[in-house]
């Protein structure tokens, strides 16, 4: 069995995760406290990926990423980087396609933090960057472990739009799930099934660690 | 002293009404304001500590500005010498009942002198889950103190007690108010409450102070 797709797979998952426990945070903040307007069409705007196909997503990603497309030739132009058919642009593809299940875990765990925690912490004399590390962070664990595994997780089965921004150069951009789609295509069933059985082993655990962290959860809060 | 002059507007229950008050505490007063829910008082108490901006006035510690309204100076909850204690509490779940104080203050011999004052000196390991409300509500009061606080704020602080542990800790409070001599400001809407901690009580009518106060010592 060729392993390469999962390395590429597992480098995509971390990238992702990583760019988005770090971009999706000041806009999980904003989501969770803000009541102005705008944000409601802000956020809506963020969800979009939940409900849109990949294909959707992929073909204007597509358009957007492209050597002569507005990002893509930024790209190009300034750090001469090509996004299409690239890994770093599949990396950006899986931000945009993930972005919503790590701002669904970031605000759960941000709304959960009692406002009152953080006015306490400054009325005990600390800072806005102390609060965070020392109040919010710990008390926001469950959100914060939950965003990272749902985002790891989808990024790992992600299939549509990375096949139509990064296409399926071995090594490069060819993922676990375009490689079952491939030896399926060969009606190699076989590798089909072993690919499959790996992705659910990992999946797996991940979701059954989320549902114990949700059951006590709400446990804690009966 | 603590002098202060306050003006804000404050919207409860679909209505609106002006926080219009003054007030000079002097220093080591016990102060206690009752009034009806939505009179103003909670709000009083955090203009005080610097969670909310009052539309002007001012508020002068022992000469120190924590707010002017005319010279726009605002002086944040963080940075005033201000210990309040909110009325649920918010102890921080994760930390123990030592780790709150010694989050308030990195000082361990002093965490545990505050502790032993407020017999809490045995739960010193235990997290705010573990505690009874008599005993979360020493918690609180003991990180409010242990920063040695120029001002002392109780939001309701026996409310969510039971009537006999409500006298217990009320004379426990009073107890180390004495002792200590902090100026701290009580807002209940029970009249029984501000009885038993305060020692000299007004009321608070939609943002209005009484002027018809009166001393119970």
């Amino acid at each position: 069995m060729d392993w390469v797709p999962f390395w590429v797979s597992l480098q995509l998952g971390l990238w992702v995760t990583v760019i988005l426990v770090v971009v999706a945070f000041p806009l999980a903040w904003l989501f969770a406290f803000s009541r102005r307007g705008w944000v409601l069409w802000l956020e809506s705007v963020f969800s979009l990926p939940l409900v849109l196909a990949p294909t959707v997503m992929g073909f204007y990603l597509l358009l957007f990423l492209s050597p002569n497309g507005p990002v893509g030739k930024f790209f190009l132009d300034t750090f001469g980087l090509r996004l299409a058919f690239s890994f770093p642009g599949i990396v950006l593809a899986g931000c945009v396609s993930s972005v919503p299940f790590m701002l669904s875990g970031l605000k759960t765990g941000l709304a959960g933090v009692p406002a009152s925690l953080l006015e306490a912490s400054a009325t005990l004399g600390k800072g806005r960057a102390e609060t965070f590390w020392r109040v919010v962070l710990p008390n926001m664990k469950g959100g914060l472990l939950s965003g990272v595994i749902l985002t790891f997780a989808h990024t790992l089965g992600e299939f549509g739009v990375v096949l139509m921004i990064g296409g399926s150069l071995p090594g490069v951009t060819k993922v676990v799930s375009i490689a079952i789609y491939e030896r399926v295509e060969a009606l190699d069933f076989g590798a089909a099934h072993l690919y499959a059985l790996v992705l659910i082993l990992v999946a797996y655990p991940g979701v059954l660690l989320l549902n114990h962290l949700q059951r006590r959860g709400a446990r804690r809060s009966r | 002293m603590i002098h202060f002059c306050l003006d804000k507007t404050i919207r409860a229950g679909g209505k609106a009404f002006r926080l219009d008050l003054e007030y000079a505490l002097t220093a080591g007063t016990f102060l206690g304001i009752a009034g009806p829910s939505g009179s103003g008082k909670t709000t009083l108490l955090r203009c005080l500590a610097g969670l909310e901006r009052p539309e002007a006035g001012f508020i002068n510690s022992g000469g120190e500005f924590w707010f002017d309204g005319l010279r726009k100076v605002f002086v944040p909850a963080r940075r005033r010498n201000v210990g309040l204690v909110f009325q649920d509490y918010a102890l921080f779940p994760h930390l123990t009942v030592l780790g709150n104080l010694l989050y308030a203050r990195n000082d361990r011999r002093r965490a545990l002198e505050w502790l032993d004052l407020f017999q809490m000196a045995d739960h010193a390991h235990h997290f705010p889950r573990e505690l009874s409300g008599g005993q979360k509500q020493r918690t609180a009061l003991a990180r409010a103190l242990v920063r040695e606080p120029a001002l002392l704020l109780l939001d309701e602080p026996l409310s969510a007690l039971d009537e006999n542990l409500r006298d217990a800790l009320g004379e426990e409070v009073r107890r180390v108010q004495r002792q200590t001599g902090v100026t701290t400001v009580v807002v209940s809407h029970s009249r029984r409450e501000i009885d038993l901690l305060a020692t000299e009580v007004m009321e608070l009518r939609e943002g209005h102070l009484d002027p018809s106060r009166h001393q119970l010592e």
